[in-house]
This record gives C-alpha cells, structure tokens and sequence, in this order.
C-alpha cells in the first residue's frame, strides 16, 4: 500500500516536479527561527480565519439574498429554515471579529520586534494592503444583512467620501450608485465582498507570504539568522518550518478554535460588539438611530475622525485625519531609525512610546463606540472651547499622541539608547 | 500580555445602563428551559399580540420545541393560518396600520435580540392613561408610543406621576409614583408573570435555536479540549529535539 | 537506534491519535455545512401534504389542488366512468399498472383506495404538460369508442379515467398516482401515507 501511494507520487511528481519543490521551499526546507514565541502564532491564525471565512461565506450565499426587500428576511432565514444555517451564521459574524483581533495582534508583533525593518519592508507593505483590504471587505460585508446599522453606517462612511473638495458629491453618488444607500448600493456591496476583495485578498497574502519567505522569518530577538549558518548551509539557529512551526501552530489553532467556539456557541453577540442590537431592526431609510458608531474594529480611527473639528465649513479635514493615521503605516519601516530591531534592545523612549501607543489605541477604540457625551461635560467655560464634551477633547489628546508615535518615531528611535545584539537567539 | 488582557477588557459588554437616563428598566426574571411559561407566553402572544403584530419568520411548527403537538398548535394558536408550517403573519394590513396608528406596527420576530428582554418586560408593564396622546395611552420607558396598552384588559388602568426631586449637592432624581385607576382581570403579581412568559417566548422566537447552540457548544468544547491535549503533546514530542 | 525506533514509533501514534481526534472534530465541523444544502423548513413547508374535503365534490365533478407544485385530480367517478375503465383494458398500454406509478395500494383495476375515487398526478408521463378532462360525451371530438379519460393537446397522449396511457399515445407510463389516505371518512390528505410518512 506505502509503495503503491509512493509510486503515485512519483508519477504526479516527474510531471509536475513543482509541487515538491514548494513544499520544500516553504514548509520542509524553510528554516525560520527557533526562538518564534506566542507573538509568532497570529499570522497562521489570519490564514486560517481567512479559509474559515471563505467557506462560511460560500455557504451563506447560497441561501442570501442581496435584495434590499428580501435581505433581513434571507439572514432570519438562515438562522432558522436552513438546516444549520444558525451554525454558519455565528462563524461568518464571529469569524469577522477574530479577523481583527488576529491581525491586530499580528500587527502589533511587527511593532514589537521591528518585523517591518529592512529587508522586510516589502513584506510589511502588502501586510498595510492586506489590512486596507480588509477594512473594506468588512464595509461591504456589514452592509449585507440590511439592518439599520449596517445602512446608516454605510450612509455615514459613503458620505464621508461625499466631503472630497471638488470631486465628493459625485464620488458618493457614484460609490452609491443612487442618491442615498439603496438596493444599487447593496447589490454592488455584495459583489465586491463576496467576490472581488477575496480575490484581491488572497493575492495580497499570496504576496505577503512570497516575500516573507524570500528574505526569511525575522525574531523576537531580531537577529538575522541567516548570517550565522552550518556546514550544509543551514542557519544554526533555524528549524525547518515542518514539521516544528505546522506542528506548533496546528496547537496554536486549537486553542484559537476553543476561545472561538467558546464566543459562537455562548456568545455570540459579544454584548452587542460583534452583532449589533440595532442590526436585528430592518433597515429604515425614515429613521436615523439615535446612536450610530461602526463596528468596535474600525472604531479607534472613527474617534480621530470625529475629533477633529470642522475646518472651512467642511469634515473634510477629519475625514483625511483618518486617512493619514491608516496611511501612514506605510511609512514605519522609513520611520524607525533605530539601528536595533526589537524592543528587547531599545530603550525607554521606544518603550515608552509603544505602551502610550497602545494605550491611546485602547482608549480611542472604547470611545468610538459611545457617543461623544458619554463622560459628560465640562463645568467651565473658555474661548477655545468648541465643544465642551469631554469625551472629545480626550479623543482630540489622544489622537495627537496616536500622530505623535509615528511623526516623531525618526527623532525618539535615534536618539534611543540600545542594547547590544546577540549574535545567536535567546529563547 | 498586560496589553492583551486591557484588549479582552475592552471587548465587555459596557453599554450596561441600556435606559441611560429615564425610566430605570427592571430585570426580567423569564427562564428559557421553562416550556410551560414559553407555551403561555405563547397563548399571550397570539390572543393579544397578532391583532397588529406579526412573527413572520416564526413557523407556528417549530412551536412543537415547546412541548405542543402539532394538533395542539392548530387547535390553539393558529387563527389566521390554514396549515401548521406557514409563518406567523399577522392580518394587520400595513399600509392601513400606517394611517390607523401612524407607523406599522412592527414585526416582533427579532424584537427580544433588538431591545432586550428587560426592556420589554419593563415595557409592557409600565403603559399609563394619558389624555395628551391619540390612543388616550402612555408608556414610562417608550414616551409617546403609537401603541395602545393591548394588555390592560388584564392589567387594568394605570397613571404615572413624575416628579422631579433634587437633594442638595446631588443630580436631580425622577421619582415615578403609579396609581391603579382601575382593577383588570390579574392581579399584579399575576400580570408581572403574563409579562414574564409573553417576554420568555419573544426571547425565545428571537432565536429559536438558542438552546440547541448552548448544549452543541459543551460537546464542541469538549471535543476541542481532548484535541488540545493530543495537539500539545505531539508539539511537545517534536520540540524536544530543539534546543 | 533503538531509542531512535522508539522515539519515531511514539511520534507516528501521537501523529495518528492527534489525527483521529481532528477528523472527529472535523467530521462534526462538516455536518452542519452539508446539512444546511437539504431542502429548508421552508422548502418543507411549500412541499407539505395537502387536505380535501371530499364531501363538497358531486360525482363527476373533477377537484384540482396543489401539491408539491404540481396539480393533482381528485373526483368522485360515476358508475359509467368505472364501466369505462373495464372497457379500456385492452387498449392500455400497462392495463395491471405493473410500472411504478403508484403505491401499492393503488396496484389494482382501478388504481385508488376506492373504486369510486380517483387521484391522480395531472402531469403528463409524455414530456410534463396538463392533459385536459374528456368525459365520454366528448365522442364527437375523441371518436366513437371513447370511454371517458384525459387528453394530452401537446403531442395527443391519451389516458383513461384510472390514469392508464392508451396504446399508440407518445406517453409510455401510466399517470402517477401520489400517496395519500384518509383522515376521516370525508377528508383525503395528499402527499403522506401509512406507508412512508411524508415522503
């Protein structure tokens, strides 16, 4: 039986050799770091969110209608008629929430170790794609069940773009394809998230990973392994990816899959973070709910937006706030002028830096989510203040600080003491 | 880990004062594994309710969840439809209810996942006579509803005196003192149940699955945690070649 | 090397418990995205079985209702119906109803639960259309030696009042007879039997 399977290999593999070969180069032959700790778990995490998305997602559409009439009725219809269908709901709604939390925290690995410095810019730079990417593929897919959030939310966000000096108004219509959000807008939503950005998505992370195995797994020690290698020319501190890291991460899946189920199957709504009360309404376009915030995940850069004041008779200046505190994570690998690479070694500036970073990421998140009276007023009155809601003026402090990291990260992270480097990783 | 743990933080459910500022909202004290307080909300449910309300993406067959055969169903709760797999539509014309009360009364299919069952449950118990509206009624923690008190047959008439108390040096504090105008058909112990059960079976035909999904999610837990153990003992068997 | 063998043979049946624990819980992942692709409680519902009241009919008088989408006859035959079909027995194509058309309850000279009823499937065996009634007294159009049945204005296939296909018509099999049962004495459900409740 062994020789018959290893004769059918043999056959398929002289004929398309190519197979064994990336096999080879990708998993039983490439060697990363023997030091990955649980920081290192979160990007094969993302790719199995991703199949699990996919799969949930292919499923739902057989039985979604992307119908202004029949799509609030098509989800109760699933949850209900479609045998199991309630099963593959609570994974698609759960599994959007996990997208996030995982890429956030992958993300925040690269901050920690300098996962984006040289020579793996390129890698971070289809990662921000990815991210982009997927900030949109979550905006079409919210659309889709037709409650009241997902349409004002999507009214909200296409009429931001409606603020572009000039060219707004018809960039909205256009985006919309109707003067409000509407059937045009939803069956087009439908097809980009169902469609186009998850095939655009898989080629990011097709890309993402490419480049990554091309120049090799960066550490958390951030020491370039390929520099010191053994006889065969192998790193001395690398292991081959299979069967260490596949056995590794198949333990880090199952218990990403048992907190996972823990929310789908107990709860699934997360208190109304990861499915809105406001979402189980129909969609309404007579009735604007008192309260609109997006998802928690989009929420951070939601409170930047909302800080900034109207300028010129236009929220077009927060508008491109927001816009710069994505963007300009493009730029972190030109930022960090540190001559080290993981936090390990850097100083208490960068240190500093990152935990005031963090928390500021926190704190704008928790008040995207409530409205800008949520911690009241000031008792005080004075010229400059415009608003006198508390909240904002946090927000307002906080997205400096969020700008701050990035704008002043050239000056802090050269000025850094550092430690010096090992040669070999520590564990 | 301190960072990952103020993440998980943020992820609590923080809207805790869903009444905010107003009418404070009782807890409702409904238990979903109670089949006999689920069948009478039922009962409530279509004799009171589907006059103006519909359930259209309840089937009156899955009732049989409930501990009702499908004879009892029919006998019982099906007074517009004709076979027992059909959707629990009201006849309520929309359009016409529009005219009638100003706004279609909604479907109450999902109503339980929208405001909650102590919303609810606090709002069918706090209807008061007012002469300033249409309907003549008023509700405590829905100002100025369109809809009348459908129930008062059973809860009798009440009114509903605000009045605003300040103590010095503390925020201003509403006081709400009811009066029963007139006796209904239930005594107020006996309606707060009637309330109970009517808000037990909306929560319930908000996700007729849910039990289901609870008793699943102990077997897939379980599953997973014998898989965990494998899992980490075969990393571990492979990972004592690294050094 | 006899560690060595060691070490691999406990790697092999880690390697295999580990295996058969995940494609448990893979085969359990499974079970509901298979499942949800078998017909909907709505699709259930439409496909449901259907109830008549027999006592509304006058003999003669043929009833149609719906089931499953299609249209099935139900009707009272009169004593001169039931002569029609013994007549037609020799220009049958399937005069003992030997094909599977019908339960077996319907495998006999008349092909129903009683004589004097009659459901049958309104679909043509040909290629799907809806045959239209024609009593006896429609000789004139039919010819002289018709007893009474139906008549397919597609492409001509004829049948009697049993449901049975004359010979020479395109149609090969006999009309289908779909489950049904009384209830009670007057009322037929269509669509469900003792035999295979619901099917």
């Amino acid at each position: 039986m062994a020789s018959r399977l290893m004769a059918l290999w043999n056959w398929f593999d002289s004929r398309m050799p190519s197979v064994g070969e990336q096999w080879r180069i990708h998993a039983s032959e490439y060697y990363a770091p023997k030091n990955f700790n649980f920081w290192y778990f979160f990007g094969s995490l993302a790719l199995l969110v991703l199949g699990v998305q996919i799969v949930s997602g292919i499923f739902l559409t057989m039985n979604y209608k992307p119908d202004a009439t029949l799509a609030f009725g098509s989800v109760e219809y699933i949850m209900r008629d479609v045998a199991g269908g309630w099963i593959i709901r609570y994974i698609h709604s759960t599994g959007a929430s996990a997208f996030f939390i995982v890429v956030y925290l992958h993300m925040f690995r690269g901050l920690l170790y300098g996962s984006y410095k040289q020579p793996r810019e390129l890698v971070w730079i289809f990662g921000v794609l990815i991210y982009l990417s997927l900030m949109g593929e979550a905006f079409f897919g919210y659309l889709l069940p037709w409650g009241q959030m997902s349409y004002w939310g999507a009214q909200v966000i296409v009429n931001l773009f409606g603020t572009v000096p000039f060219i707004g108004p018809d960039l909205a219509l256009w985006i919309r394809g109707d003067y409000v959000v509407s059937d045009a807008t939803l069956n087009r939503f439908f097809a980009l998230h169902v469609i186009a950005l998850p095939l655009v998505l898989l080629g990011l992370v097709v890309a993402h990973l490419l480049a990554l195995h091309d120049v090799g797994s960066n550490n958390p020690d951030g020491v370039e392994i390929k520099k010191l290698k053994d006889a065969n020319g192998r790193p001395l501190d690398g292991i081959p990816f299979h069967p260490y890291y596949t056995v590794k991460d198949i333990m880090g899946a199952v218990v990403f899959l048992a907190v996972f189920c823990f929310v789908l199957f107990f709860l699934p709504s997360m208190g109304g973070y990861f499915l809105e009360d406001n979402n189980f309404i129909p969609a309404d376009p007579l009735k604007t709910p008192p309260h609109i915030a997006p998802v928690w995940y989009f929420t951070p850069y939601y409170s930047i937006l909302r800080a900034v004041p109207p300028m010129f008779n236009s929220q077009f200046p927060g508008v491109l706030a927001m816009g710069i505190a994505t963007l300009i994570l493009f730029f972190l690998p030109w930022l960090d002028r540190s001559p080290v690479k993981s936090i390990r070694y850097k100083g208490p500036y960068y240190k500093g830096a990152l935990a005031a970073f963090v928390v500021v990421f926190l704190v704008l998140g928790y008040l995207g989510t409530e409205p800008t009276t949520v911690w009241g007023q000031f008792g005080f009155d004075a010229f400059f203040l415009d608003t006198k809601d508390r909240a904002t003026w946090v927000a307002r402090f906080c997205s400096v600080l969020y700008f701050a990291f990035f704008m002043l990260m050239p000056w802090y992270t050269a000025r850094d003491t550092t430690k010096p480097v090992p040669e070999r990783v520590t564990r | 880990m301190r960072k990952l743990a103020a993440l998980i933080l943020l992820c609590l459910p923080l809207r805790l004062l869903a009444a905010e500022l107003g009418y404070p909202l009782d807890h409702s004290p409904n238990d979903p594994r109670d089949l006999v307080s689920l069948q009478s909300g039922a009962r409530t449910f279509v004799n009171y309710c589907m006059g103006c309300h519909g359930a259209q993406y309840m089937r009156y067959n899955r009732l049989t969840e409930l501990g009702l055969s499908e004879a009892e169903i029919r006998d019982n709760l099906m007074f517009t439809a004709s076979k027992v797999g059909e959707t629990m539509k009201t006849v309520m014309p929309p359009k016409e209810a529009k005219t009638w009360f100003g706004v279609a009364p909604p479907d109450l299919s999902v109503v339980a996942r929208s405001r909650g069952a102590d919303w609810l449950y606090t709002y069918l118990r706090t209807f008061y006579r007012d002469p300033k509206t249409p309907s003549g009624w008023n509700n405590a923690v829905f100002p100025n509803v369109s809809m009348p008190h459908a129930l008062w047959g059973l809860q009798g008439e009440r009114a509903l005196a605000v009045e605003t108390a300040k103590e010095p040096g503390e925020h201003e504090r509403e006081q709400y003192k009811w009066t029963q105008l007139t006796q209904g058909s239930e005594t107020q112990v006996q309606y707060d149940a009637t309330a109970r059960d009517l808000v037990n079976f909306l929560v319930y035909i908000g996700e007729p699955a849910a039990s289901s999904r609870r008793a699943i999610g102990i077997v897939v837990l379980f599953v997973l945690g014998v898989l965990f153990i494998f899992a980490y003992l075969l990393k571990h068997e492979f990972w004592k070649d690294v050094k | 090397m006899d560690d060595r063998a060691k070490v691999d043979r406990t790697r092999r049946n880690l390697i295999l418990a580990t295996s058969v624990v995940g494609g448990a819980a893979g085969a359990g992942m499974a079970v509901p995205f298979v499942a949800s692709m078998w017909p909907s409680e709505r699709a259930k519902a439409a496909g449901a079985p259907v109830e008549f009241d027999l006592s509304r009919l006058v003999p003669g008088e043929l009833a149609v209702v719906e089931w499953r989408g299609k249209p099935v006859w139900i009707m009272k035959r009169t004593k001169e119906m039931l002569e029609g079909i013994k007549q037609a027995d020799p220009r049958v194509t399937d005069p003992g109803s030997e094909v599977d058309q019908q339960p077996n309850y319907a495998k006999n000279e008349f092909r129903s639960l009683k004589p004097d009823l009659m459901v049958l499937v309104g679909v043509c065996t040909h290629l799907g259309c809806s045959p239209k009634e024609k009593t006896s007294e429609d000789k004139g159009e039919m010819g002289a030696d018709w007893p009474g049945g139906f008549y397919c204005p597609c492409h001509g296939s004829k049948f009697d009042f049993a449901g049975r296909v004359f010979k020479g018509s395109p149609a090969p099999k006999n009309l289908e007879v779909p489950p049904y049962e009384y209830v009670s004495e007057n009322v037929l459900v269509i669509g469900e039997d003792k035999e295979k409740k619901g099917a």
